[in-house]
């Protein structure tokens, strides 16, 4: 899927031309970064002045980097042609163990964290596994493990809740804003980023990962160990969605039921948005980031508006529309 | 002219029962499963075949069979519908609202709502036929408009819907026709033991799918779903069979809303969120492939009591109702996964992947 239309258009001037010359996946990315631009401006014109402020930005940064750390493991699970549902109760999971152990004292952040990413490394392998090896479909599967995350909850807090508040050191690593500048979250966001980019524009296992999703079989035969490309990509989700429950208990103070709800759909369509094909096998990371400061825009410029519920949804469905109507149209079929 | 004699006879000739089950395969197995926790429900429940029970259990599954209905229609074209729950939530809240208003009586309000669902569908259809869209992405945007005017029509949950309605749908029939019968009681005849809503399935399979399945366009919408490339070199009109599978969507989805409606006798624009997932493991659990090209709305139908028998099984084995969630969750994951897991049914190691 991964057609380079290379129809060099020398006609026009400079940044013009540039736009033209790029492939088609670039130049999605391209427009992403442009609406957000468009996005900041029309925010300070129409919403308030301060949108375009640093502090508000880095505050809207913040907030998007939970959602680009489970962004960043979505897309590569989307990128191998799969998905993963299990998003909104592995990452609950995760968070609802991890205070719990915890017991809100520094002393025990640690065990804590670390049990919570290994809730993330399990539900990886185990979707992972089901996927590589026994063939169930992703959308079956991580369906499936969702349902089975939520009861775990249920049982292992019993009739009362276990401890739920956050210890101090979680909240400072999801809120504190280091110099008023960057915030920590922030960080973790930029460090996973580059690391993921670094992985899939310039190692062997992101050019594995691509073919994977382009052509699972045409992959195998030049001897890639597809199977395990694929159980690689869901443990990569599954740690992100389990560290993304940390940083949002983190952030909100406390784990609670359902902490995970809001995330799974932003998450698809922020990777979709930044032009990551559904069917796999072509997307940029830099366009996965690009969706999520989008949506995370997009969603707080109605939250200080203030519009009905009712309309915050409508925008939202109708932006993701039309960014897709922008760069996401297959070629016509020529069947 | 002989050889073909020939090879005609030398073709051992399948009886039809046979032909039959290999057709079914999957739908039967769906089914046995159905059956077996039938019988565990009835040994571990004595009351299980009285009225009460039987119309309960058949009201607390039906808006799932329609969503799972809605679902399987996409599905078997080889898409996928995420706005299935957001459909229920607005057919629920615009027949909310319109009952409220009381304009257009019972039947106008379930033609609007219907006419709605139909809507919806080709909303879908056209944007992800014509704009050349992944229906994935299409039906998530479009979720997310349809629960949006759900909450527009009604920002919290309440409204107003006539009993009437209420019980003409999720009554027993020996109530409903009472009125006609006069002085004769028809508590304890056979009315008694079925449900207004297994006569309302009955007759939305045989007014809605059964014309529909039998339809060309019934029949291209399994093309497509099977071999798109093949369908459209056969001269299959790929484009209105895939709109028609997503207005079929609309439709089931709408009448889940309905039934919904009937159900909880007010709107609620976020009650039919669920039912999107849900609906996908209902398909599965039914035997319908996600790949496309088979299956059918019987086994989904299965599928989706295979669920409330689960939760009653759970409740009458005394199992601590905090393990519920998990035992479900556990079951569906199983059955789901079993059902769909094709390392089991596939000879060569490169059709795996496709």
């Amino acid at each position: 899927m991964a057609v380079s239309s290379n129809t060099s258009d020398n006609t026009g001037f400079g940044l013009w031309r540039w736009f033209n010359n790029l492939e088609r996946q670039q130049r999605s990315v391209v427009i992403a970064y442009l609406m957000i631009i468009v996005l900041v401006v029309l925010g300070s014109l129409l919403v308030t002045p301060n949108f375009a402020s640093p502090t508000f930005l880095i505050k809207q940064l913040q907030q998007a980097s939970f959602l680009g750390i489970i962004a960043a493991g979505q897309m590569a699970v989307i990128l191998t042609g799969n998905i993963d549902l299990s998003v909104s109760w592995t990452l609950n999971l995760a968070a609802v163990l991890a205070t719990s152990i915890a017991g809100g004292q520094d002393s025990g952040f640690i065990p804590g964290i670390l049990v919570g990413l290994g809730v993330g490394v399990g539900v990886g392998l185990i979707n992972g596994i089901g996927v590589a090896y026994l063939r169930i479909p992703s959308m079956v599967l991580t369906l499936g493990m969702n349902a089975l995350l939520k009861g775990m909850i249920v049982v292992y807090n019993g009739s009362a809740p276990k401890f739920e508040q956050a210890p101090p050191l979680l909240s400072w690593f999801a809120t504190e804003i280091l110099g008023d500048i960057i915030p920590v979250a922030v960080l973790f966001w930029i460090v996973i980023s580059i690391v993921n980019y670094v992985v899939l524009n310039r190692s062997a296992l992101g050019r594995k990962t691509y073919a994977v999703g382009n052509n699972e079989v045409a992959a195998y035969l030049s001897g890639i160990k597809t199977r395990r490309v694929l159980v690689g990509a869901f443990v990569l989700s599954g740690v992100m969605n389990a560290l993304a429950g940390l940083m949002i208990a983190g952030n909100a103070g406390r784990s609670f039921n359902e902490m995970g709800e809001p995330f799974l759909l932003p998450a698809i369509a922020a990777v979709v948005v930044g032009g990551t094909s559904i069917l796999g096998g072509s997307g940029k990371y830099l366009g996965t980031v690009a969706g999520v400061i989008l949506i995370r825009l997009l969603d707080s410029a109605l939250n200080i508006v203030q519009v009905p519920p009712a309309v915050r949804d409508i925008t939202f469905g109708l932006v993701i529309l039309a960014m897709l109507f922008l760069y996401g149209r297959a070629e016509k079929a020529r069947e | 002219m002989t050889t073909a004699i020939h090879i005609h006879s030398s073709v051992p000739t399948v009886s039809p029962i046979r032909r039959f089950v290999s057709r079914n395969f999957r739908v039967l197995v769906t089914y046995s499963i159905l059956l077996v926790l039938l019988l565990l429900n009835i040994q571990l429940n004595a009351k299980f075949f009285t009225p009460p029970v039987i119309t309960s259990s058949f009201n607390q599954s039906m808006t799932l069979i329609f969503a799972g209905m809605a679902q399987t229609s996409v599905v078997i074209s080889s898409g996928i519908d995420l706005s299935v729950g957001p459909v229920i939530s607005l057919s629920n809240s615009l027949a909310s609202a319109v009952f409220a208003d009381g304009a257009f009586g019972m039947i106008g309000t379930v033609l609007l709502v219907l006419l709605v669902g139909v809507l919806c569908g080709l909303i879908n259809g056209l944007i992800i036929v014509y704009g050349r869209l992944q229906p994935i992405i299409v039906t998530l945007a479009t979720a997310s408009v349809y629960s949006g005017v759900a909450l527009f029509l009604r920002p919290r949950p309440g409204g107003f819907v006539p009993r009437l309605y209420g019980d003409l749908l999720t009554s027993r029939l020996s109530a409903i026709l009472q009125p006609l019968s006069g002085e004769q009681k028809l508590t304890g005849s056979i009315f008694d033991y079925i449900p207004a809503s297994a006569i309302l399935l009955v007759l939305v399979l045989l007014v809605v799918w059964q014309p529909f399945r039998r339809s060309k366009l019934g029949l291209w919408v399994y093309a497509v779903g099977s071999n798109q490339g093949a369908a459209y070199m056969s001269g299959v009109n790929v484009n209105r069979a895939k709109i028609a599978a997503y207005v079929m969507s609309g439709i089931f989805a709408a009448i889940a809303g309905l039934f919904l409606t009937a159900q909880t006798l007010s709107g609620d624009a976020t009650k039919g969120g669920v039912f999107t997932l849900q609906s996908i493991a209902v398909v599965v659990l039914g035997g319908t492939s996600l790949f496309g090209g088979s299956g059918g709305v019987a086994g989904t139908i299965a599928g989706a009591f295979v669920l409330p028998i689960i939760r009653s099984i759970l409740f009458f084995a005394r199992i601590d109702p905090l393990q519920q969630p998990l035992w479900e969750g556990a079951v569906i994951l199983l059955a789901v996964t079993a059902g769909a897991s094709r390392i089991l049914t596939i000879k060569n190691r490169l059709n795996l992947m496709r």
